[in-house]
């Protein structure tokens, strides 16, 4: 193999990234049209763009259809896609710490983590939220994220095998949801209103501020995430081999877990718990690319994670319309049959 | 100062000394390799100079500077590893893998230039290995994976490369492609090699200077001459059954023991055969008679008591006939082993005689019913 055919085929990587760019971004197009004009109103694509290009140019008519969709439809989808995106990039950071396929903020409890310190604040605090927003409910999801993250670390020094860490992890996020459970149960009714339909996990309801929110949040912690692709390829091939190689493994260990956890702390605080999402969609997108590169992984996963989302949001408004689906019951309906794949097929390499 | 060089180093885990006063001086371009018992703290002392564990007490230096304070991006580009590690990377090409080497030199986001590529397919072509570049690393073989990963530490274009256990689970073609391999690195490139084996054979015949640990100390520092010269391979790994032979680095099975029921009558090579099929079926035998420069004496003195031989160059002796037909004639059976028989050692043809004479059966070496 001589270095012009090594060329050849590493860009024939770049060629198969941007192939699969461009599909995903053709399919989030086109979930975003579907998106904005099915729903008990439905809105004809082309008077989508006419009403957009209005609003941008300031001239707005004020009228049913105009505010359903800028007001209600267009924050919702664009929430749905940016926290999906993040959630799937929290999963493939997780997954690139443990260096398994199958770990993701949902299975190792983390999720419920960040819904249970959520949940516990929603309650006691809601005074203070009142005034305050959603970014301090994105703070209290992060404390509850890294809490979880940092007790299921703890057990991964104790359990070196990836399937009982699962276990503790699910135990544990099951605890942090009977802890949430129980707090619910007596507390006042005016306070659980809103938590009982975002413990389900819910894009209903965004607006533009949850959108600014997670705008803020997400791109910069992506940004810093995709920085971090050298090293987290390097990762790959083992702590004792990245050291070897000159890579800090605390402080880069430490930014992982702490850019993870902000992701996924994200997502929950806005739109509740999303289960599978974060395990399933890297894997769709390593199994695309044919490459788990992070430098060209994280941008796809993000994208494909949005386009997951978003359809997935779509059949949760409009399946059963005028009743709506939890967003999480629709993404575990495809997700977890990607993971159950998973782990019966890594079996099998394990074996033969 | 030598090139390498370690001072009162003491190693362990959890800040538990396990070996203490290891001073070690290696020159650049050679070859160091560390041998022992299991368990005896060969990878210890290994992930200590390589900075995966931190030292206990002691110093060591490389090229005149304390290893302690470098940054590990300078280090990196000073030493590569070959660990035991398990990897398994998942959707990564051989290419990608090997390319991973060239970390401590690219940019931010780990962009490889066309020298970065032409080092890649350089350090594959090193190996061996060209043909493997795109295939997927979990899909290898252990011993091509391990050919790959030695690429990955060449690629890193080290001054040092260190390696734990670099033959296990290798098969012996991969295991002697790959010291061949090293062997080329350190007279080519000038690498200096530190590296842990478990096959004595093999550690004596590829190393410029052998590290013996043993118990809580180096129990030996020096050419395999020197420490073969001074030293025991029996005692170095606690041999109660078997041996080690020095002149040929080759090692024979438990010797049998017991009065000898066979005698053998061999030479010039022809008697080694027999030895070890009586070995294997534990029948103690005696031999001869052998000249001293014989290879069949190098064996028969392994694997039996009762050895007569002769000074070589000589014709044989009445005496040695004696001494020779007095442990024959206490044996139920002889084996001829088929050796020529020429001016010096006639002596040979006077054995078969006289057991002829007391009756006791005589067999060739082709026969298989002499061990019935």
């Amino acid at each position: 193999m001589t270095s012009t055919e090594e060329k050849q085929k590493s860009s024939f990587h770049h060629r198969r990234f941007i192939l699969v760019m461009l599909l995903l971004g053709s399919l989030l197009l086109l979930g975003l049209v579907l998106n904005v004009s099915t729903g008990s109103v439905t809105i004809p694509p082309g008077d989508i763009l006419r009403m957009l290009w209005n609003a941008v140019l300031g001239k707005r008519t004020g009228s049913t259809q105009e505010n359903i969709l800028l007001l209600i439809r267009l924050p919702r989808l664009l929430l749905a896609g940016i926290l999906g995106g993040a959630l799937a990039v929290s999963g493939f950071l997780l997954q690139s710490f443990f260096r398994n396929p199958i770990a993701g903020p949902f299975v190792l409890g983390i999720s419920n983590g960040a819904k249970m310190v959520v949940g516990l604040t929603m309650i006691f605090f809601s005074g203070f939220l009142r005034g305050a927003g959603s970014f301090a409910l994105v703070l209290a999801a992060f404390v509850g994220a890294l809490m979880i993250t940092l007790l299921v670390l703890l057990f991964s020094q104790k359990v070196r095998n990836m399937s009982m860490l699962l276990v503790v992890g699910i135990m544990v996020g099951y605890i942090c949801s009977a802890v949430t459970d129980f707090c619910i149960t007596f507390a006042n009714e005016q306070d659980i209103v809103n938590l009982t339909s975002w413990s389900m996990g819910t894009f209903c309801g965004a607006g533009w501020d949850d959108v600014k929110t997670a705008v803020w949040i997400c791109v910069p912690t992506v940004l810093a995430a995709w920085l971090l692709s050298k090293p987290m390829w390097a990762y790959s091939l083992g702590e004792g081999y990245a050291q070897s190689m000159g890579l800090a493994i605390k402080l880069f260990r430490i930014a992982l877990i702490l850019l993870s956890s902000l992701l996924s702390a994200c997502v929950t605080a806005l739109a509740g718990p999303v289960s599978f999402l974060g395990i399933a969609v890297p894997h769709i997108t390593r199994t695309l690319l044919k490459s788990s590169k992070p430098a060209l992984a994280i941008p796809a996963t993000f994208l494909c994670g949005s386009v997951f989302c978003v359809l997935c949001d779509l059949i949760a408004r409009t399946a059963f319309a005028p009743t709506e689906l939890a967003i999480g019951t629709v993404t575990s309906a495809f997700g977890a049959p990607v993971v159950i794949y998973m782990m019966v097929r890594r079996r099998r390499q394990e074996e033969g | 100062m030598a090139y390498f060089e370690t001072r009162d180093l003491t190693v362990g885990y959890d800040g538990k000394p396990l070996i203490h006063d290891i001073n070690l001086c290696i020159e650049k371009g050679t070859i160091t390799t560390l041998i022992g018992p299991n368990g005896a703290g060969k990878s210890t002392i290994l992930k200590t100079i390589t900075r995966h564990l931190a030292k206990i007490y002691g110093t060591v230096f490389l090229d005149g500077n304390l290893i302690s304070v470098q940054t590990s991006r300078k280090l990196a580009k000073k030493l590569a590893v070959v660990l035991t590690d398990r990897v398994r990377p998942e959707l990564m090409t051989c290419a990608e893998v090997v390319s991973m080497g060239r970390y401590p030199y690219t940019n931010l986001v780990g962009k490889l230039t066309p020298e970065d590529r032409a080092i890649v397919t350089d350090a594959l072509r090193r190996v061996g290995a060209e043909d493997l570049a795109q295939r997927d690393f979990l899909t290898l073989s252990d011993g091509q994976r391990q050919r790959i990963l030695l690429a990955r530490a060449i690629c890193q274009e080290p001054e040092v490369l260190v390696l734990d256990e670099p033959t296990a689970y290798l098969d012996i073609r991969y295991k002697m492609e790959l010291l061949d391999i090293l062997r080329q690195m350190a007279r080519e490139k000038g690498i200096t090699v530190i590296l842990s084996l478990h096959e004595i054979d093999f550690a004596l015949k590829l190393s410029d200077n052998l590290i013996c640990v043993k118990g809580d100390t180096i129990y030996a520092f020096g050419s395999p001459e020197e420490i073969l010269r001074h030293h025991s391979i029996e005692d170095l790994y606690n041999m109660e059954t078997g041996s080690y032979n020095r002149l040929f680095g080759s090692v024979e099975l438990k010797k049998p023991v017991g009065k000898p029921r066979v005698f053998v009558i061999a030479g010039n090579g022809f008697g080694a055969k027999v030895y070890r099929r009586l070995q294997r079926a534990q029948i103690p035998f005696a031999t001869g008679i052998l000249f001293e420069n014989d290879i069949d004496a190098q064996i028969a003195w392994e694997l039996s008591d009762q050895v007569v031989t002769a000074p070589a160059f000589e014709p044989m002796t009445q005496e040695q006939v004696d001494a020779a037909a007095k442990i024959l004639v206490q044996c139920e059976r002889v084996i001829h082993s088929g050796t020529p028989t020429g001016s010096l050692n006639q002596a040979n043809e006077s054995l078969l005689r006289i057991a002829r004479e007391n009756g006791i059966p005589i067999f060739r070496e082709e026969d298989t019913a002499w061990n019935r």
